[in-house]
């Protein structure tokens, strides 16, 4: 369950930007999660709505935006997803491609009031 | 109103683990992430790896587990010093916990620090202490079928190692797929086939750690 420590650094960040704007209440707490994170979504909701009990954060609703695994190709300039988790390049099969998108786990913004 | 942020979520734990792995490297030592699952045998691979290695370098570990003390007990009966962090039911050591715990160790003295984490293929591999390296170990008792169910883990490590390819016979572990599919992941990664009881592949897990500890006293880098 390190969905709990990853419910605290939501929390942490949450804090600091709604005290930081002055904010009453928080709305909304948009997540940006890679498909190659490894976060169980529903557990991370229920760890944050934990922690979340008593403070500004309490009614926040959570969008999560799902980041595709994304893939560069530094031999061919080949982009694109990244399929079966195979990192070899699809185009010219080089193993230098390097993930651009799909290992975030960021909060993108807050709706706050 | 909408207030951008962009913060990554686990940055608090990450500026620690920076913080940790200044230490390592002002002290020389090459840090050694060893994960794995419940029962792949990372406790006797180390055992195996004390055995070979603490004649040749000077090296301590850290145990990581989730309530007891029996890892750390087993290796406290070698002779290289032996911390135990218990995480009180966490499926992963996260950095503040080891830089809680490296002043107890006299780094100037030391060349490796091997870091058991807790029996978790998930969880570890999100969460830096300041490794140089991460290795994970994989029984074949465990499936073919983990490097594409815990993917992670297997792209951040350098070294995966098999491990109990002694009973390999006995078992339906298909190692050419395992094979593929780990080298899929991470193009070039080292994949050794151990046996902590024929002691198969464990000169080659020594040399692959002894070859790093060599780099980073030599001040290069060997994240790879
Ligand atoms: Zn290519």
């Amino acid at each position: 369950m390190h969905e709990m420590a990853m419910a605290q650094g939501v929390m942490e960040i949450v804090e600091d930007y709604a005290h930081r704007s002055n904010a009453k209440k928080v709305c909304t707490i948009s997540l940006l999660i890679g498909e190659m994170a490894g976060v169980v979504f529903e557990s991370l909701e229920f760890c944050f709505s934990a922690l979340a009990k008593g403070t500004i954060a309490e009614d926040a609703e959570i969008k999560l935006k799902k980041v595709p695994l994304v893939g560069h190709c530094n031999n061919c300039g080949w982009q694109g997803h990244i399929e079966n988790y195979n990192f070899f390049c699809p185009e010219c099969g080089s193993a230098k491609v390097d993930i651009i998108s799909g290992r975030e786990l960021r909060v993108e913004y807050l709706e706050v009031d | 109103m909408e207030v951008p942020v962009m913060e990554n979520i686990l940055s608090s734990n990450d500026k620690k683990a920076a913080e940790n792995k200044k230490i390592f490297a002002k002290n020389k030592i090459f840090a050694l992430n060893l994960i794995g699952s419940p029962g792949a045998g990372k406790t006797s691979l180390l055992e195996k790896t004390i055995d070979v290695l603490s004649d040749q370098v000077k090296m301590a570990v850290i145990e990581g587990d989730l309530f007891t003390n029996k890892d750390a007990d087993r290796i406290a009966k070698y002779n290289v010093p032996v911390i135990q962090i218990n995480t009180s039911g966490g499926c992963h050591l996260d950095a503040m916990m080891v830089a809680k715990v490296l002043p107890q160790l006299d780094l100037s003295e030391l060349d490796l620090v091997i870091i058991e984490n807790v029996g978790n293929l998930v969880c570890p591999a999100e969460f830096n202490i300041g490794e140089d390296t991460k290795a994970v170990v994989l029984s074949i008792t465990e499936g073919d079928d983990k490097p594409l169910k815990y993917p992670l883990i297997f792209k951040e490590a350098a070294v995966a190692v098999l491990n109990k390819v002694d009973i390999l016979k006995f078992t339906n572990f298909d190692m050419v797929s395992a094979r593929h599919d780990i080298n899929c992941l991470n193009p070039g990664v080292t994949i050794l086939e151990t046996s902590c009881q024929t002691g198969r592949g464990i000169n080659e897990w020594c040399s692959w750690i002894k070859e790093r500890i060599n780099s980073k006293k030599n001040g290069c880098n060997n994240n790879g």
